[in-house]
Parts: structure tokens; C-alpha cells; sequence
């Protein structure tokens, strides 16, 4: 929209915001006084939703768009940004959120998906959107409709990192991979990915996503964050890791810590000390059949 | 990747005894890294700054555009804030992007938080409204020809500035571009646009390179 020679909601400016949360680490909160204490350990923004990923794992059921209320309060008590999620293809989750200005969108695989089909068309929205992703071919068709970041999706709620080092890898190895194809192979291969040829082009060019690349889904320690980090992230999300840990203020600040100075293994060493005890994680070959996230949205 | 993160060396065009200028740019968080592409592309060494001794050598210093209060944390824990106060005092020229401006001010018109005061100025952080607001605007900027596409994301902007600083560019009553003596601040992001006057302005004006 452009107002008194303002452009607004252009993809520089969705994208920027991304930029800007480079080397920081995004906490889900569930109320305002998580969100302060995510704030206070130096969270560059917090993700406001209902339960956190492992409480929506044991309580079952469908999980929505938060409460607006609890969006409100949250950013009535915090001045870094706010975000939430909206259902997977829930474009009117998503229009309900752009209304109260929160400053990201995650469409996400952690809320129960509202479209098996079809993903929200993001580049409709002033308000930025980040999706998760297993893979280029994935990160690309995100893209495509409009997504301004990308987080590799993990398995949230689990406190196991093994799928979010699986995704990053595959992400970041599908990049260097598209480096070294000639120009004649690069249709193919947009093919293979089942992603837009103009958007794999570029990638081939650039050595890179266009947009920033964040992960995600069970992150659960300072090490578990440098690790991400070292693997190609530009930052990192936490969710149940947190507040499901002993000390939640303490470990928040340590993986802060760690992700800014995730290539010193002594800063990492240091804030690992006696941080108390961890949540406790799972194991992939633990979850069910339709218990996996990571599967919703293609 | 594991054994390999280093992206600290410079070794566009270096030589043994490199003797180019050397800019920082304060690495705790944000977009650190397209200042440090333009910067290189402009021919000096360009470095992260990440702890105290990163400040050593410097001939200047860009604080970045990220979360104030996440970079303002970061650089008290580290000994930072009073390395960077010290380098600056000194005569160190320091630019400030957007975070960078926040944390250049003396005062906030919002919550307490830590801020390095180089310059008299009482900033409003998100002065704009939050990302929904967020937009590009043609500036007029003192000393340029030409109009400079700002980028505003969840800008700050100065509500008034104290003696000794020049103001750069207003949107209408809004300082979003200032400068002292060695120091210069932006509300807007040049490192994200392809346009690489203010860098050069930074390293022309401030830094009399």
C-alpha cells in the first residue's frame, strides 16, 4: 500500500524484519509473564500461542489461533516483536492476526492443519509470514506464495534435535547441490523439487535462500542451539525447551548466549554449567503414526 | 559447518601486512553481515565484532539494525558497552542503523533499557508502529543528490537532538538521519538496498578515510 509516498508491506520491508532477528532466538511464551521473561534474557521476539508444542502433543485435539486477548496483553507488556501462528491454509486465522498487527505470521504444522491442500497466499498480507520446511524443494514453494523466512521444521515438542539437524542438512545441501548443475540441468532439477524454476535459478546463483533461514523443533540446549547455528542457521526458535525446563530464566539467557557466540566452545561450555535439569525428550521411533508435525503441509 | 564457521577473515584482496582501513561491525545480533558484504565491496577490511578485543585497531565501528534490547543485554555482559564508550570518547566514529540509532541515544521516550548515550538525543523506539507500518520511503538527505530509498522496519526516529548535532533527513517532524562529530545515525536500513552512498558517506565524513 503506498500512503503520503509510503510503501508499505513491500517484500524489502517483510523480508528486512527477518534480517533483523539474524543470530537471536524467538521463545513461544503462553502468557505475558513468559513473554517478560523471554524479553528480559534477550529474546529478539517471542511467538504467543495457546500451549506450548509438547503440551499440544499430550493434550490432543485440534490446536488453533491463540486467544486475541492473550496476544494483546502480551504485546501490551513487551517492546521486541510478537508473533503467532496461524493454522496451515487458515487465511482467515491469518487475517485475524494481521488485524491485531502482530509482526509475524508462522503458519504452522504445529496447529492443526485447516487445509490439506493449499497453503495461505502470503504475498496477499502486509504482514510478514515465516513457514517451516523439511527441505529446498519445500522452502521454495513457501516462497513462491509469499513467505518472507523460512524455519527448518524439526519435530516440535520432542526436546530431540535429530529432525532439525536432518532438515538444515537437507536444506543447505540441496543449495550447495544446485551450485554445481549447469544451466540446462538447473528445469530439471526445479522439476525434481517440485519448486518454482525462477526461485531455484536464483538459489543457483546466489548460493542461497532469498529469504532468511531460522530453525526450529526441538532445540533444547545451548549446544543444541551453536549446533543449528554451525549447521547454516541464521537463528534459532525455541518453544517447550524452555519453559519446560528446571530453570526457564537461566536456560532462555544461556541459549541466547549460545547462539550469538555459537562458534567459541567456551562461551558454550560456560553458560552450559548447571543450567538444571533439561526437558525431557523423545524419541522419533517413540511417536505414533500421525503423531509426527513435521509431516502437515507438503 | 562443523570445524568451519569462521567467517571473521577477510581475505577479499588481502595481503600479508594488510594495510587498508579496518571497520567493524558489532556482531552480537542482527544484520551484521550485509554491512560487512557492502563494506568489503568498498575496499576496506571489514570485521565482526564480537568481544572487547575485536575493538582493537578499529578506524570505525557500525552498530547494526536488530532487537535493541537483545544487543543492548549482550553488550553489557560482554564488556562491550564500555569498550565501544571508550573507543568513541577517544574519537572512534561510530554509525548506528536503526538498533544502532536507539542504542547511540542518550534517552528513550520507552522502558529502561541500556543504551551506550554517544549523543545528546531522546529517541522513540518503533516510532513508526510495528511491522504492518513498516515501509520504504524516497528521503531527501543533506549533502546528496538525489533521493535515498529508506527502509523502516519497526523504525525508531529522534524527537529532538541536543547541541552540536546535525540533522540529515527528517520525515515530516521525524529526525530519521543525524550526525556529530564521529558519529552518524540512521532510523533506515542502506545496507539493504544496493544504494552504498551512506556507507561511503560513513567512511568519507566520519571516518576521514
Amino acid at each position: 500500500m503506498a500512503e503520503n509516498g509510503q510503501q508499505t508491506g513491500t517484500f524489502r520491508v517483510k523480508s528486512g524484519m527477518a534480517q533483523m532477528l539474524k543470530g537471536g532466538v524467538i521463545m513461544d511464551v503462553v502468557n505475558a509473564e513468559q513473554a517478560k521473561i523471554a524479553e528480559e534474557s534477550g529474546a529478539v521476539a517471542v511467538m504467543a500461542l495457546e500451549r506450548v508444542p509438547a503440551d499440544i502433543r499430550a493434550d490432543g485435539g485440534v490446536a488453533r489461533m491463540s486467544d486475541p486477548e492473550m496476544i494483546s496483553e502480551i504485546q501490551a507488556t513487551v517492546s521486541i516483536p510478537v508473533m503467532a501462528k496461524a493454522r496451515i491454509g487458515h487465511f482467515v486465522e491469518a487475517q485475524v492476526l494481521q488485524a491485531l498487527e502482530v509482526d509475524y505470521i508462522d503458519e504452522s504444522e504445529v496447529l492443526t492443519p485447516a487445509d490439506e491442500k493449499h497453503h495461505i497466499d502470503k504475498a496477499a498480507f502486509e504482514v510478514p509470514f515465516v513457514c517451516g520446511a523439511t527441505n529446498l524443494g519445500e522452502a521454495l514453494r513457501r516462497i513462491g506464495e509469499g513467505a518472507a523466512m523460512i524455519r527448518s521444521k524439526g519435530e516440535a515438542g520432542t526436546g530431540n534435535v535429530v529432525e532439525a539437524v536432518r532438515h538444515m542438512r537437507s536444506i543447505v545441501g540441496g543449495i550447495r547441490r544446485l551450485g554445481v548443475l549447469d544451466d540446462e540441468e538447473l528445469m530439471s532439477e526445479a522439476k525434481e523439487l517440485q519448486a518454482p524454476y525462477e526461485l531455484v535459478r536464483w538459489v543457483a546463483e546466489n548460493g542461497r535462500l532469498p529469504v532468511v533461514l531460522f530453525t526450529a523443533g526441538g532445540i533444547a540446549t545451548p549446544a543444541d542451539a551453536a549446533l543449528m547455528m554451525q549447521l547454516g542457521a541464521d537463528g534459532v526458535f525455541v518453544g517447550s525447551g524452555i519453559y519446560k525446563s528446571g530453570d526457564p530464566a537461566r536456560r532462555a539467557r544461556a541459549i541466547v548466549q549460545a547462539t550469538t557466540h555459537f562458534k567459541d566452545p567456551k562461551v558454550i561450555a560456560d553458560v552450559s554449567r548447571s543450567l538444571g535439569e533439561a526437558m525431557v525428550g523423545r524419541e522419533m521411533g517413540d511417536l505414533k503414526e500421525g503423531e509426527r508435525l513435521a509431516t502437515r503441509g507438503w | 559447518m562443523a570445524g568451519n564457521g569462521d567467517t571473521n577473515s577477510d581475505t577479499s584482496g588481502a595481503v600479508f601486512g594488510d594495510e587498508r582501513p579496518k571497520i567493524g561491525v558489532l556482531a552480537l545480533q542482527g544484520d551484521f553481515a550485509e554491512h560487512l558484504n557492502i563494506l568489503r565491496g568498498l575496499g576496506v577490511r571489514a570485521v565482526e565484532v564480537r568481544t572487547l578485543e575485536d575493538l582493537a585497531g578499529l578506524n570505525g565501528l557500525i552498530v547494526p539494525g536488530g532487537e535493541s534490547t537483545t544487543i543492548g543485554k549482550m553488550m553489557l555482559s560482554s564488556g562491550l558497552s564500555d569498550g565501544i564508550r571508550s573507543f568513541f570518547y577517544k574519537g572512534g566514529p561510530v554509525w548506528g542503523t536503526c538498533a544502532g540509532m536507539v542504542l547511540a541515544a542518550s534517552a528513550t521516550t520507552g522502558p529502561r533499557q541500556p543504551l551506550l548515550a554517544l549523543m545528546p538525543a531522546l529517541v522513540e523506539r518503533n516510532g513508526f508502529g510495528r511491522q504492518v507500518h513498516s515501509f520504504e520511503a524516497e528521503l531527501d538527505v543533506e549533502g546528496f543528490d538525489g533521493a535515498f530509498t529508506g527502509v523502516f522496519i519497526r523504525a525508531p526516529f529522534f524527537e529532538s537532538v541536543g547541541p552540536g548535532i546535525e540533522v540529515l533527513s527528517r520525515i515530516e517532524e521525524k529526525v530519521v538521519a543525524a550526525r556529530g562529530d564521529n558519529i552518524l545515525v540512521t532510523a533506515f536500513h542502506p545496507e539493504l538496498t544496493d544504494d552504498v552512498r551512506f556507507h561511503e558517506y560513513f567512511l568519507r565524513e566520519v571516518c576521514d578515510l
